[in-house]
């Protein structure tokens, strides 16, 4: 027995610090979002955890509720009754299409797939998806759509849908493909044509595919994200993923045009300059306050870091073998919206509709994420632009998709400006779409064709 | 099978099966998978090859799974009036705390889940696990009780 005496201690010792140890991973909190947003982020050293904070908003429904707008503005459900619409299109005579998408079935390769698996869950984020297109039409300009129908059904995990005269593209989660449409059809029944592959499965870990036509139609500018959070499932999975890909629409042939971009989700013209601009999802479990999700101009052949650094050469030690050579000439991004945002909707200010503040900018739709506390996200900002760059701190234009008590009510994910300049918000956790316009006016000036 | 032999086993004393600790025969599984880990942890490092970490995470989480049956065995062995050899079952405890935070660490993303960290955990548990079961793969004294009768 005196063997075990003198051990005690020592073993209590190596508990406690074991103890102190695990301690040290939780608790951690973020700073004032508002010191990452804007061209200069903080950027605070990063930590790795043990256990990295996960913070998860239960989904409530709306309810009676509606998404809170600031005075000037109004906002009323366009639709609801979704299944997990993920963005939003605008045809030219005004229909609305939703698609109702969410990503296919995540492969298991560690013990920590299947506890991710739970939070989505428990999230809402696993909702069963319906792998369509909903369309919407206004025909009386009262605002509420009186006509919806399935536009187009039986896609593969669709995101971004682009139209280019007669030629209707719809970015599945594997491939883009081509459907004919005619002015004022309501329901595609056509066999569409594969234009070319993206890259899909097995794991597809970032599978949304946002999609762009270049303004004389003659390419097709895709976002697709990387297959991981950095490269943990080998750098070969990530072959021309964590990129923005041009795509003739002639022949379907593509080139990388940027790179790094961990997860592209969404692509617009800057409408005073013609450059273009991306919105971007940056890497999650090294802190609450990094790395802030961006905004950024997309400069032809450049690489914005990922996954071998961030914000220029801030380098990230998870990825090994690293490459100098590309850290090198990493591009900082123009724009940061501050940390685990998660912008997943973009859409530039069309300059109808709204009040004069909202003229010259672009709304982000911030679909917010569990990877931080206190949350960030779960709104949608405006960031003003002047001479074709931002101009200032990013506002808060839709909020109220989370409670008090950090339940969900929904989650803003794809935008659109509709044809009379007002904001349309797919929401996939309310399973609805809001559309935002001036207080006082109307709903819709035109009624659709 | 109804060879003479095998009925001979089924014919031994009670009291001498009764002695034998049950988690004797679990001891060796996390003490395998561990070690496997530490082979597997040793091979990423060099290779950066996810292969082997993915190897690693599901070894240490399995060793943690035998580890809990091992740790039910014991309680059962103690109710069967079987003194724990309190040295070695502790180790054996501190070398399962440190497993959790190693799975911890391995279910990082990219190769700081193994290097330094990981790598490190999983050979201190390996060294840890080999002194707690050095006397022949038990935590409890199996020969003290009845063996002078």
């Amino acid at each position: 027995m005196t063997e075990v005496r003198t051990s005690l201690p020592r073993v209590a010792a190596i508990l406690a610090a074991v103890a102190g140890l695990g301690l040290a991973g939780c608790n951690d909190t973020g700073g004032d979002p508002k010191l990452q947003i804007g061209a200069n982020p903080v950027l605070p050293p990063l930590h790795q955890y043990l256990l990295p904070p996960i913070r998860i908003a239960t989904p409530v429904g709306w309810g009676s509720e509606t998404p809170k707008v600031p005075q000037g503005l109004q906002v009323h459900a366009l639709a609801t009754g979704l299944q997990h619409p993920r963005s939003v299109y605008v045809l030219p005579n005004g229909d609305v299409l939703v698609v109702e998408s969410n990503g296919p079935k995540a492969p298991i390769f560690r013990p920590k797939d299947l506890v991710t698996g739970v939070v989505e869950t428990l999230a809402g984020a696993k909702a069963k998806d319906a792998n369509r297109i909903t369309l919407l039409r206004d025909t009386n300009g009262d605002g509420i759509p009186d006509v919806r129908t399935v536009f187009l059904d039986h896609l593969n995990s669709p995101f971004g849908v682009a139209l280019v005269g007669h030629d209707l593209y719809v970015a599945n989660t594997d491939a883009i493909m081509r459907y004919p449409y005619q002015d004022g059809q309501t329901s595609i029944t056509a066999k569409g044509t594969k234009l070319t592959d993206l890259p899909g499965g097995p794991i597809d870990h970032h599978w949304t595919k946002s999609l762009l036509a270049s303004p004389d139609g003659s390419k097709l500018y895709v976002g697709v994200g990387s297959n991981s959070n950095i490269a943990e499932n080998g750098i070969q999975a990530e072959y021309e993923r964590a990129a923005i890909w041009e795509v003739d629409r002639t022949t379907g042939a593509h080139r990388i045009f940027a790179s790094g971009t961990r997860n592209p989700t969404g692509l617009q013209w800057e409408p005073t300059t013609g450059k273009l601009w991306a919105i971007a999802n940056e890497r999650d479990e090294i802190g609450p306050d990094l790395v802030p999700d961006y905004l950024t101009s997309v400069q032809d052949g450049g690489f914005y870091g990922w996954p071998y650094s961030y914000y220029g050469q801030h380098l990230d030690p998870r990825v090994q073998p690293q490459r100098p050579d590309l850290v090198a000439k990493a591009i900082v991004p123009d724009y940061a919206l501050s940390s685990h945002v998660a912008p997943l909707g973009f859409a530039m200010s069309s300059g109808l509709g709204l009040p004069a503040k909202y003229e010259g900018g672009a709304f982000v739709g911030e679909h917010g994420s569990w990877d931080r506390t206190p949350l960030n996200g779960y709104k949608v900002v405006f960031v003003p632009f002047k001479d074709g760059k931002p101009s200032g701190p990013a506002q808060d234009v839709v909020t109220g998709f989370l409670d008090a008590n950090n339940h969900t009510h929904g989650r803003p994910v794809g935008l659109a400006m509709d044809r009379s300049g007002a904001l349309l918000i797919a929401d996939d956790v309310g399973n609805a779409v809001w559309r935002v316009s001036s207080a006082g006016v109307s709903a819709t000036p035109k009624p659709a064709s | 099978m109804n060879k003479p032999e095998s009925t001979g086993l089924a014919d031994r004393p009670r009291a001498g099966a009764l002695r034998r600790p049950i988690h004797q025969i679990l001891v060796p599984f996390p003490v395998a998978y561990f070690a496997a880990a530490f082979a597997t942890d040793l091979a990423y490092w060099r290779t950066a090859e996810v292969m082997w970490y993915r190897f690693s995470v599901w070894l240490i989480a399995g060793g943690l799974v035998m580890a809990a049956l091992v740790a039910l065995a014991a309680m059962v062995d103690l109710f069967r009036n079987q003194r724990p050899a309190w040295i070695h079952a502790l180790a054996y405890a501190a070398a399962v705390v440190l497993s959790i935070l190693n799975v911890l660490v391995h279910s990082r993303d990219g190769y700081t889940a193994v290097v330094p960290m990981g790598l490190t955990l999983s050979g201190v548990v390996l060294v840890v696990l080999l002194f707690a079961i050095s006397p022949g793969w038990t935590l409890t004294h199996r020969y003290r009780i009845g063996a002078k009768a």
